[in-house]
């Protein structure tokens, strides 16, 4: 298991490093100089504006620049937010909790929503229950997240008053009433990302086990004598997970676009919204750290879920 | 023909058809039918509900919201097609190059199809018209400049699944009898490609490019929402909706028209393109 | 005759499909005794596994429907048992064996779990006593170093490794019946009979029935007591294997018995290996009267009239043919 562990990890890397080299593609082949413009921008310091030229070495030969700029990037040293003052790692840091928090509480509910509906649905196709839940599924996925933010502020904020619709980072509040209070922020956030997600997860389930299904280890099962709700649970869902962890490490991407919008819906101070504000004010070191962060975090996820792959298909991880 | 009869027998494909001709319709005509001007301010009448004379209620600068609706929704579709055809452009080309020439350029091409299905798209989508916007606007004008900007980059982080659906065809078309017929009969490289192993792939590059217009639509109206896409005096549906969002509690039909118009887009074409797998790509399930 | 283990008397299971009822076994009658072997031989697409998964009440209702017939095991019938009692006969009373050993094995537990699952459903053995029964098993179905590949998958095995693997589980629980619906087929010709061989050894150990499914006479002719001959959901012939070798009645049994290929008689008398003509007909819209008759060189007006009722022509020899009314 290790093996494969490091194998991985070693597959892993060059996709880091491939995408290190899109950005750096991208930012070199930009008009005039991203870094360059720093140095007329009254906002930043003369001797800042000096050290970055240094720092990115704008003279040197282009393969020689795409290395130091790797290095600082994975030094951490990603440069100085000229518009909070602020060294961008400690920026990132502070704010990408809130952002994997946000992701994670949506994709578990995202898998609680779907995984059951999915399942159900599968194993009685075209059944009532079947084709409410596609339609819903179908519905879910077609709703951009940016509308159904604006949605859900709309009924639960202003109509009904029960949730608060601005994110708050610093809650006035100690002991329970602090996690009441933080739980109820996170709700529509949480709810917005999750649904989208679980209408695309629905339909990835309901096809996955819709192919276990009809498998010959399945009636295998059944004329084991093992009651159905065994024979679903342990021959037809743990086969159709492998799948099914694929394409969520597939929809990764999706997910952390879909979070950008809904932190910049509901002001959540997650590195979306950090990455929003940051165009806005031409904050360039920030955005190519966040942009960096993010491409990490779908190579970390895509490493987790080959890991998972591996743990889930006795075909894979022991060869 | 058997796709068509496969395709009528999904009723929701044909009633999702239907109702985007429907909008095609409006957007094209619409103007002609509803002729008042898109950017005529009124005071008088800003925020308004729904009513007789501003059927979708009017803005803050007391703007005809369903006017700007019709001319928004042209670009709205348009913005979604071209960017359709930009990404299954380039993934028939790149699929059908790998598939062609195997070997170390197979290689490669898969690699760089892999490395860019796991770029995070919207963040990549922003960065990237952040740092050209200026020169495409320099070049072909503010409004169309910026289009164009918006419509390549978003094709050009869509061509993956048809790369990889070309190419998927290719290698198994490629050992079909009448490719090797074709091949024995002393047909050339380029005619074997367009003649017979394109059209066949065909079915599913049709499904995939359907859903695609969905998704650039959804990815144009995102931009425009986080009022970094089209200028503002181009009114998309985004855009629409990014200007109605601050005013959701006075006048939420301002935020809902739009939204709703993208949601239903969005449904029909996802449904159109669940009909069309079910006709031409029966096999495939997702 | 004392009272069979497996008594099929006159089963019909249908399909529903959108262009009518496909009747795909209409009418069946098997009895099988106990320690017995059964071939039950036929084309496919003639109602053989049907058959068999009706038994075990393993086809999909909907679409499939049992519409008439009773199924008596040991005296009590099968098509009336509730889901649970049926349960408990599954791989308790009845193990079944099925034609791919590459799919029919679960390929994320260890062939050990697989086998345990059984044990430990049916004899609520312990984890570590199903395991060793596990290995018990695998040893007996010939496997070498069972300790070993107890904790293997079943992509470490081979085709007919497998097939013992589905062997050992089917038998984990000692059942009396064991179908086997063509568990040869699907594997190479030297592996087929190291499988044969090995079913019979595990009758003659274990003392349980086997119901052998299969479309190759060669099959039943080496393994089999007695023979039944399905055709188009229909039961066409009944005799013991020396019977409906030596002497076969109904044409589509001779039909079947002249297109097995003999290396024997084939070089002294050249004569030509025979194949059948046509197609099984549509069980959709069966035709009426005898369903093979359209295929038939003896058919006459009667065949089409009504279906010929399975009838004694000697002891223990049934035929549905109208040439050999009385």
């Amino acid at each position: 298991m290790s093996q494969y562990l490091i194998r991985r990890i070693l597959i892993a890397l060059p996709s880091l490093l491939g995408i290190s080299l899109v950005l750096f593609t991208v930012l070199a082949l930009a008009p005039g100089d991203p870094f360059g413009e720093l140095a007329q921008n009254p906002a930043v310091p003369p001797e800042v504006a000096a050290s970055l030229r240094e720092k990115f070495g704008m003279d040197d030969p282009i393969w020689e620049r795409y290395v130091k700029w790797l290095t600082q990037m994975l030094q951490g040293n990603w440069g100085f937010s000229f518009v909070s003052r602020v060294d961008v790692d400690v920026l990132i840091m502070q704010r990408l909790p809130t952002t994997l928090i946000v992701i994670g509480s949506s994709q578990i509910l995202a898998l609680l929503v779907a995984l059951p509906v999915g399942v159900y649905a599968a194993v009685r196709p075209y059944s009532l229950f079947d084709q409410i839940a596609t339609t819903l599924a179908f519905i879910g996925f077609s709703l951009p997240t940016f509308f159904t933010g604006l949605m859900l502020i709309l009924i639960f904020s202003i109509t009904l008053d029960w949730l608060p619709f601005v994110y708050q980072s610093n809650v006035e509040a100690t002991g329970l009433a602090f996690y009441w209070e933080h739980f109820k922020q996170s709700i529509m956030p949480v709810s917005v990302l999750g649904l989208f997600q679980a209408g695309v997860l629905t339909r990835f389930v309901r096809s996955a086990v819709l192919d276990v299904v009809r498998l010959d280890f399945v009636t295998t099962a059944r004329a084991k004598g093992l009651r159905e709700r065994a024979v679903i649970v342990k021959h037809i869902v743990r086969n159709a997970m492998i799948p099914v962890v694929t394409l969520v490490a597939l929809q990764m991407p999706a997910v952390f676009g879909g979070a950008v919008v809904t932190e910049q819906i509901f002001r959540v101070p997650g590195i979306g919204s950090l990455l929003i504000a940051a165009i806005l004010a031409n904050d360039t070191p920030v955005i190519m750290a966040v942009t960096f962060v993010f491409a990490c975090l779908v190579i970390l996820f895509n490493l987790i879920a080959d890991l998972l792959y591996g743990w889930l298909d006795p075909r894979i991880s022991y060869r | 023909m058997e796709a068509w009869r496969r395709f009528r027998k999904h009723r929701l494909a044909v009633a999702s058809a239907v109702i985007l001709f429907l909008m095609i319709f409006a957007v094209l005509f619409g103007p002609v039918l509803w002729p008042v001007a898109i950017n005529d301010i009124d005071f008088s009448a800003m925020l308004q509900g729904p009513s007789w004379a501003h059927p979708m209620g009017t803005d803050d600068l007391g703007q005809d919201v369903l006017a700007r609706m019709l001319y928004g929704g042209r670009i709205s579709l348009a913005v979604g097609l071209c960017a359709m055809f930009v990404a299954i452009g380039l993934g028939v080309l790149i699929g059908a190059i790998a598939g062609m020439a195997r070997g170390s350029i197979d290689a490669a091409l898969m690699w760089l199809t892999d490395l860019f299905l796991s770029l995070p798209q919207l963040p990549l989508l922003l960065v990237l018209i952040y740092l050209f916007r200026d020169v495409l606007k320099e070049w072909a004008g503010p409004e169309l400049g910026v289009l164009i900007l918006i419509i390549v980059v978003i094709g050009g982080l869509r061509w993956m699944p048809v790369a990889r659906l070309v190419r998927a065809q290719f290698f198994s078309l490629r050992e079909k009898e009448f490719v090797e017929a074709a091949r024995a009969l002393g047909a050339s490289q380029s005619r074997q490609v367009v003649r017979h192993i394109l059209p066949n792939s065909l079915g599913p590059v049709i499904v995939a490019a359907t859903i695609d217009v969905a998704v650039a639509i959804i990815a144009e109206s995102t931009l425009s929402f986080l009022g970094l896409g089209v200028p503002p005096d181009i009114p998309t549906w985004g855009r629409i909706l990014f200007d109605a969002k601050d005013y959701l509690d006075f006048a939420p039909h301002w935020a809902l028209f739009p939204g709703a118009a993208i949601f239903l887009t969005v449904l029909c074409i996802n449904y159109i393109g669940d009909g069309l797998r079910d006709a031409l790509d029966p096999r495939r399930v997702i | 005759m004392t009272e069979p283990l497996l008594d099929i008397r006159g089963l019909k299971t249908h399909f529903k499909t959108d262009d009518g009822m496909v009747r795909a076994v209409d009418g069946v009658d098997i009895a099988i005794g106990r320690g017995e072997t059964v071939g039950v031989v036929g084309e496919s697409g003639c109602g053989k596994t049907v058959t068999a998964m009706t038994v075990m009440k393993l086809i999909a209702m909907p679409p499939g429907e049992i519409v008439e017939g009773e199924i008596l095991w040991q005296g009590r019938d099968i098509v009336k048992m509730s889901p649970d009692e049926m349960r408990k006969i599954r791989s308790k009373e009845i193990g079944i064996i099925f034609q791919e050993p590459m799919t029919s094995l679960n390929p994320v537990y260890t062939v050990g779990d697989q086998i345990a699952e059984v044990v430990r459903l049916h004899e609520g053995l312990s984890r570590r006593e199903a395991t060793d029964r596990a290995i018990e098993m695998l040893r007996l179905v010939n496997i070498p170093t069972p300790e070993r590949r107890v904790k293997d998958y079943p992509h470490q095995f081979s085709g007919g490794m497998r097939q013992r693997v589905m062997i050992a589980m089917a038998l984990s629980c000692n059942p009396q019946l064991l179908i086997a619906d063509e568990p040869t087929t699907a594997l190479d010709v030297t592996i087929q009979a190291q499988i044969l061989d090995l079913l019979a050894e595990m009758r003659e150990r274990l003392g349980m029935a086997i119901m052998l499914i299969t479309h190759d006479m060669g099959v039943v002719a080496e393994t089999t007591h007695r023979v039944v001959v399905m055709y188009a959901g229909r039961v066409v012939e009944e005799a013991t294997v020396d019977r409906l070798f030596g002497d076969p009645k109904h044409p589509y049994t001779q039909g079947l018995i002249r297109s097995i290929p003999r290396i024997d008689t084939a070089a002294e008398k050249k004569e030509r290996l025979e194949a059948i003509g046509g197609v099984v007909p549509s069980l959709l819209h069966p035709p009426p009267g005898c369903r093979f008759a359209a295929r038939c060189r003896f058919a006459t007006d009667k065949c089409t009239e009504a279906m010929p009722p399975l009838r004694d022509v000697a002891p223990g020899h049934k035929v549905a043919c109208v040439l050999y009314d009385a």
